[in-house]
């Protein structure tokens, strides 16, 4: 049942982002939408007795937490943060899977090699992950679903000192939460 | 009549005991590694006379003064052959001076009935054949350490004319495995003492003014977030947590202020924060990579890193955030300023080919030296006297905590824990 509420919402969300959709559509996509805060006031227990529980699957969306890292990591050249065109496939699949489940939150996690200062690769790390962030929101990922934060060289993939390791280091990772 | 009894005692137990006093303080000195290079030194030579009692001391006084005074690279030890002594001795000065000694230590260490350690000492100059004075501390014998850090504080005001900062605290982070922790330990990186275990990473310790607090930034939350952190009752509190990455604490001098960098509105740009936490406040608006910040002694005005010019390089700002100046203008790299209590030095980080080097700019003048000829240093920060500088670097393959004096001439290894060492930041003087 909530599940048919959450898809009828998220069809009603795809709809609304279309952008035909005439003026005179407004008011019934926000009738649709209704049904919504219904279920969220089922959350909030209005509508379920004391001993009612609802349970909250945080797997629910297991295939997206589990994705493989390399269906969501975008590497990047030397001291860059440009978003190479070889990962615009990428960034369009994890866009259509955010704005398929509008109360998900994404955290887009910016990495840089280990040379350097950690500061300062904190800031590097975080023009990556805002690069990918706007490459999401771009393609109509809501802002409010996504945040862009970094670990500038503390977290690297892959251990070593040299361009092997850096290469598989200098990335930015989307994380489903 | 006691007393001459119990100074005959140890007299006895002295000279039984010589041998292996030196055998146990041996390894001491092992660890202990200073490295003088460089001539033209001048250098005050000493001698410090085994303290009296300190045998049946685990931590050895004597050899903690030295060391202390030795890192400084103000001095240079000079071994004696002397009988016993301690602050009440009336030593043969001709004997040091025939060593070639200038100045002589001496002194005693007694637990007393409460188990309290009762350390005394006297400085003598040797030349004048003077007695410079000396100070008596009773400590709980778990800061036995801190007695002899600020014997080594008096001996260094009364013959350099400076203050002495041995008797301070550095804050460092450890990497070990999976387990980061910050430290807080003496000025010599001994008696350290774990203020945070996390499994996540822990960087940018930052001491306040008053040497209680640290601020820092902490990964445990899955983003950098900064705490203030009170080390004497642990407690924390989270004082920046918005949106983004929230990072590079710095404290005002009058501790009531900080900077961070905070990309809650997209960038990394500078703000300051009220040290009470609330609503943080821009401190200049840029369309680059503004981060770094670190107050001026005076808290007119802020140095930071920009890579508003292209290259990453140190400029500063008004505390109103207006009058943006460039600072560093050689090079392609420079990072991580430390501006020193003076006011006149600025320690940084510059990149050269592929190595980041340990800088000295005199920030008048703007002229710069190496001050270190390893290749990958990183945070430097300075003593609260101005006249050390720590900073982290590569030695041997590990990660390692090193001092050098302003000239570059004195360095030392600061013994640490296991594991990967980093990040420290020299608090302020105490009491």
């Amino acid at each position: 049942m909530k599940n048919l509420m959450f898809a009828l919402a998220f069809s009603a969300f795809l709809v609304g982002c279309g952008t035909t959709v005439p003026l005179s559509d407004v008011p019934v996509s926000d009738a649709t939408a209704n049904p919504v805060s219904g279920a969220a006031g089922a959350n909030g227990g209005s509508g379920v007795n004391g001993s009612g529980v609802v349970p909250v699957d945080l797997g629910q969306s297991g295939s997206l937490a589990n994705m493989p890292a390399a269906k969501r990591t975008v590497y990047f050249d030397y001291d860059s943060f440009v978003i190479k065109p070889e990962y615009q496939a990428l960034i369009s699949e994890n866009a259509r899977l955010i704005m398929g489940q509008a109360g998900r939150k994404v955290a887009i996690e910016g990495h840089t090699d280990e040379t350097g200062g950690r500061e300062y690769n904190l800031a590097l790390g975080q023009k990556r992950a805002e690069a990918v962030a706007g490459a999401l929101t771009v393609l109509g990922v809501s802002r409010n679903q996504v945040e862009a934060v970094s670990f500038g060289k503390e977290k690297p993939a892959v251990l070593g000192n040299d361009e092997a390791a850096y290469s598989q280091n200098r990335r930015a990772e989307i994380r489903y939460q | 009549m006691n007393r001459h009894l119990f100074s005959r005692l140890s007299d006895v137990f002295r000279v039984l005991g010589l041998g292996l006093i030196l055998l146990v303080s041996l390894p001491a000195l092992a660890q202990f590694r200073v490295e003088v290079s460089g001539v033209g030194l001048t250098q005050v030579p000493i001698s410090i006379a085994p303290f009296k009692g300190q045998s049946g001391s685990i931590q050895k006084i004597s050899a903690i003064v030295q060391a202390d005074l030795e890192r400084s690279g103000q001095f240079r030890t000079v071994n004696a052959s002397h009988g016993a002594l301690d602050e009440t001795s009336l030593p043969d000065l001709s004997v040091f001076r025939q060593a070639g000694s200038d100045a002589l230590v001496s002194g005693s260490v007694t637990t007393l009935s409460d188990g309290r350690l009762d350390v005394r000492f006297r400085l003598w100059d040797v030349v004048k054949a003077q007695d410079l004075g000396g100070q008596s501390f009773a400590v709980a014998a778990a800061d036995a350490r801190l007695a002899a850090h600020r014997v080594a504080d008096y001996v260094y005001e009364k013959l350099t004319g400076d203050k002495g900062a041995f008797s301070t605290r550095i804050a460092y982070v450890t990497k070990s495995g999976q387990r980061h922790q910050l430290w807080v330990a003496d000025s010599d990186g001994e008696n350290a003492q774990s203020a945070l275990a996390s499994p996540e990473p822990i960087i940018s310790p930052a001491w306040s003014p008053d040497g209680n607090q640290l601020a820092y930034v902490s990964f445990e939350s899955r983003k950098p977030v900064i705490y203030v952190h009170n080390v004497g009752s642990g407690k924390r509190r989270l004082i920046a947590n918005f949106k983004g990455s929230n990072s590079a604490p710095a404290w005002s001098p009058d501790g009531k202020t900080l900077a961070v960098t905070l990309s809650r509105d997209g960038g990394s740009q500078l703000f300051l924060l009220s040290a009470a936490g609330g609503e943080p406040r821009r401190l200049i608006q840029s369309s680059s990579i503004d981060t770094e910040p670190v107050f001026s002694p005076d808290g007119r005005s802020i140095f930071f890193v920009s890579d508003r010019g292209g290259s990453p390089q140190i400029y500063k700002v008004g505390i109103n955030g207006q009058g943006v100046e460039r600072v560093t203008f050689t090079g392609t790299y420079n990072i991580s300023p430390a501006i020193s209590q003076d006011g006149r030095w600025m320690a940084y980080i510059s990149r050269l080919g592929g190595a980041f080097k340990l800088h000295l700019m005199e920030i008048d003048s703007g002229n710069v030296r190496a001050l270190a000829d390893t290749s990958a240093d990183e945070s430097p920060s300075f003593a609260p006297n101005s006249k050390l500088v720590v900073y982290a670097t590569q030695f041997q393959g590990k990660e390692a905590l090193m001092t050098t004096t302003l000239d570059g001439k004195v360095k030392a290894r600061l013994n640490g824990q296991n594991g990967d060492i980093r990040e420290p930041h020299w608090g302020p003087f105490l009491n």
